[in-house]
């Protein structure tokens, strides 16, 4: 069975599969898999001979600066919200995308609620997997919730200070 | 006064309908209890004991007449017709009803208030001295800075969950008057020795549980850098404030885990690596930018000392009440001809912070009348009136007195600070409020708090210490003992430049010796100070805790030598 995400703003049918640690056989075998950053470490050659793509999922715990020369060709990195009210995923987004210059699939999964949705796309994940109760079209709709903000993220907007720069000069 | 533009409007506006959205799924069942917990926080709604509570953020306490004419008609249409000020300077109403918050909430937005953040895990409402821009002691306005500050963590996505409440704090003069180092951020305005104006942060600090003062960990960050600085630290809280005990996921534990040393060098390391990112440009302020927001904070059209002048000894000198607020209430402005006035908040058997419907409006009409139309908040619960005309404030003093706004104790016993206690609030151990009134009906008369002079009395009703019990020169804790209220009693705690956390003297007290324990604390200082110039604080700090202690358990002595 595969979940539906929301995948640059549109929901999708999600193509990868996640597989566990502890899961000994390496299957399907030929598709894309998610697997943890600690198997990704072990496993790197052997997972990249048995799959079309491998995505990592990294803990909310890693410093991603450290991590990130081990997983920056991935085609997809996975961030964890343990629960919705744990931003540290939300840092290292912002990190990857606006410091380290990751520029493919980055996918939130965990506890994710509607109304995180709207915080996440703006720290630049494009790719969120909500939990399996939400409603999914509300999901949709949340990313653009707010359409004003003060400050960048890692989004389009541009911050107000320099907004305001173009608008009519003090005095 | 800061006011809002377009984009400033929209944002608010259309967080309110994002809130009445969640507002509309919860009662529907679609949003659990805890889900819609976190949600509401971040929008200054709290479930106290009996009734939500909407906490309305000001920013550092400044507010204009047309607010607050919208908050007298708040109080009277959305609850029970007075709202409550807090030591953060904010506005808390006691008794909205959560399907109506969403329209209060819009009503508020028509006047650029708002809830947002003003609870919850995120960067909350920034405090700064209530006396900017008059004090005769400032050296810098704060406001320019809070106002960016406040615009760049308003709904900030990346600092939006974060581990624990986070607050700023900013003075820009000598005299600290927001307490800013019990904030988990201290900014004071500072100028270099080469005249560039820059920030001294300060981290770490917090009341509730481990009281601990902010710790200095950058003595100048140029004027540009103050959102580089501030991501610095905010982004390190969020990686690394614990998250599995709520107890202890303030960034003071981070501080307190690390030592100063190694949490210091991992702010400043992420400050570099801002610096040297595309971030770091984003977020450097130009010198335009600080003076688009300055120009929102003009001196006003003061007028010349001549047409100001006032006869304010002939007036003492006729009316006693007069002379006694003049004495109290008054304090100097930094332009001749002009006096900053103190609103009390502290009238006889009124409830410390508590403000009418009627005496909103009141105010509002004072303001419009004799300050330019603006009001402040202060630390201590009160209000200031920042630029009146010295021969206006005969008639101003007679419009306060008629609404109970004038009585003179500012910074006397008192002028206590209190939180609400367990007559409203869902997290206290023991009340607060009866307890300031039994202190308050001790010292009720004017020639016995002249004669114990400048003194902070502050009261919390459970640890979480929103009355700044651990700041206080005499601080009062309630707690819970099986049932019953007592009450945990500390010395020599100070907000101010003399920052320190209070010693806790001893065992609690009974609710029914806590007042008369109180008393015999001020007479052993009346005993043993120096001269009428040696305040309750310089002489706790000279001779210490012990006669105090012996004196406050003086009856159980008696008793074990008996």
């Amino acid at each position: 069975m595969t979940a539906t995400l929301l995948r640059a703003g549109a929901l999708v049918q999600d193509s990868w599969t996640v597989i566990e640690d502890g899961r000994m056989e390496i299957e399907p075998v030929g598709g894309k898999v998610i697997v943890t950053l600690a198997r990704w470490r072990l496993e790197r050659d052997e997972l990249l001979a048995a799959h079309a793509a491998v995505g990592v999922l990294v803990p909310n715990t890693a410093d991603i600066e450290a991590v990130y020369p081990q997983i920056s060709d991935r085609p997809l990195i996975a961030l964890q919200f343990p629960t919705f009210t744990d931003g540290r995923a939300l840092s290292q987004a912002v990190v990857l995308r606006k410091r380290l210059g990751f520029d493919r699939e980055l996918r939130a999964v965990g506890d994710v609620i509607q109304d995180l949705v709207f915080w996440l796309g703006r720290c630049g994940f494009d790719s969120i997997v909500p939990r399996q109760d939400q409603n999914l079209e509300a999901c949709r709709a949340a990313l653009v919730e707010l359409s004003v903000a003060y400050q960048a993220a890692a989004d389009e907007h541009t911050p107000v200070w320099v907004r305001r720069r173009t608008q009519v000069p003090v005095h | 006064m800061y006011r809002y533009d377009a984009i400033d409007q929209a944002l608010v506006t259309q967080r309110v309908e994002q809130f009445r959205d969640q507002t509309r799924r919860y009662l529907k069942g679609e949003l659990t209890e805890d889900e819609f917990r976190h949600l509401r926080l971040r929008n200054g709604l709290y479930q106290q004991r009996f009734a939500p509570m909407l906490r309305i953020s000001v920013p550092y306490g400044l507010l204009e007449s047309a607010q607050l004419r919208k908050m007298a008609h708040i109080v009277r249409k959305y609850d029970k017709g007075y709202g409550h000020f807090t030591t953060r300077q904010n506005i808390q109403l006691n008794w909205p009803k959560l399907e109506q918050v969403p329209d209060l909430l819009a009503e508020l937005a028509e006047v650029q208030l708002h809830g947002i953040q003003a609870c919850g895990n995120d960067t909350r409402n920034i405090t700064s001295d209530y006396l900017a821009g008059v004090a005769v002691d400032e050296h810098i306005d704060p406001r320019p800075y809070c106002e960016l500050l406040r615009q760049y963590v308003a709904l900030h996505p990346e600092f939006y969950w974060l581990p624990r409440k986070f607050k700023f704090g900013f003075s820009g003069a000598t005299v600290d008057r927001a307490a800013t180092r019990t904030n988990d951020v201290a900014v004071h305005l500072v100028r270099h020795p080469d005249g560039a104006v820059g920030y001294r942060f300060f981290v770490g600090g917090g009341l509730g549980r481990q009281p601990m003062l902010a710790q200095e960990m950058n003595p100048f960050v140029p004027e540009s850098d103050l959102l580089r600085y501030a991501c610095a630290i905010l982004r390190t809280f969020n990686r690394f404030g614990r998250r599995d005990n709520i107890h202890k996921a303030r960034i003071k534990i981070v501080l307190r885990e690390w030592g100063i040393e190694r949490f210091r060098a991992a702010i400043e390391e992420e400050y570099a690596k801002i610096k040297a990112s595309s971030e770091g440009e984003e977020l450097l302020l130009l010198a335009e930018d600080i003076e688009r927001i300055r120009w929102h904070f003009p001196a006003p059209a003061y007028k010349a000392v001549s047409e100001a002048a006032a006869d304010l000894a002939g007036l003492a000198a006729r009316d006693a009440g007069f002379a006694a607020w003049i004495r109290r209430n008054v304090r100097p402005h930094k332009v001749p001809g002009y006096r900053v006035v103190f609103v009390s908040l502290k009238a006889p058997d009124h409830v410390a912070g508590d403000c009418t419907a009627e005496q909103f409006e009141t105010l509002a009409d004072i303001c419009d009348a004799h300050s330019f139309g603006e009001l402040r908040s202060t630390y201590d619960q009160n209000l200031v009136l920042a630029d009146v005309a010295e021969r206006d404030l005969h008639e101003l003093w007679r419009k306060l007195d008629a609404v109970k706004l004038a009585t003179p104790n500012i910074g006397l016993v008192t002028d206590i600070v209190s939180c609400p206690g367990l007559d409203f609030c869902g997290l206290a151990n023991a009340g607060s409020i009866g307890v300031a009134h039994d202190i308050y009906r001790r010292f009720d008369t004017l020639d016995a708090q002249y004669e114990i002079g400048p003194i902070r009395i502050t009261i919390s009703g459970c640890m979480n210490g929103c009355g700044h019990h651990s700041v206080g020169h005499i601080g009062i804790l309630g707690v819970d003992k099986h049932g019953e209220e007592w009450y945990q009693v500390t010395l020599g705690g100070s907000p101010g430049n003399d920052a320190a956390i209070g010693e806790r003297i001893g065992r609690a007290l009974a609710r029914d010796e806590i007042a008369g324990g109180v008393e015999r604390l001020i007479q052993v200082y009346l005993e043993l100070r120096v001269d009428e110039d040696e305040s309750f604080i310089e002489c706790y700090r000279r001779v210490g805790m012990a006669p105090f202690k012996a004196r406050l358990y003086e009856n159980e002595a008696e008793a074990a030598a008996a």
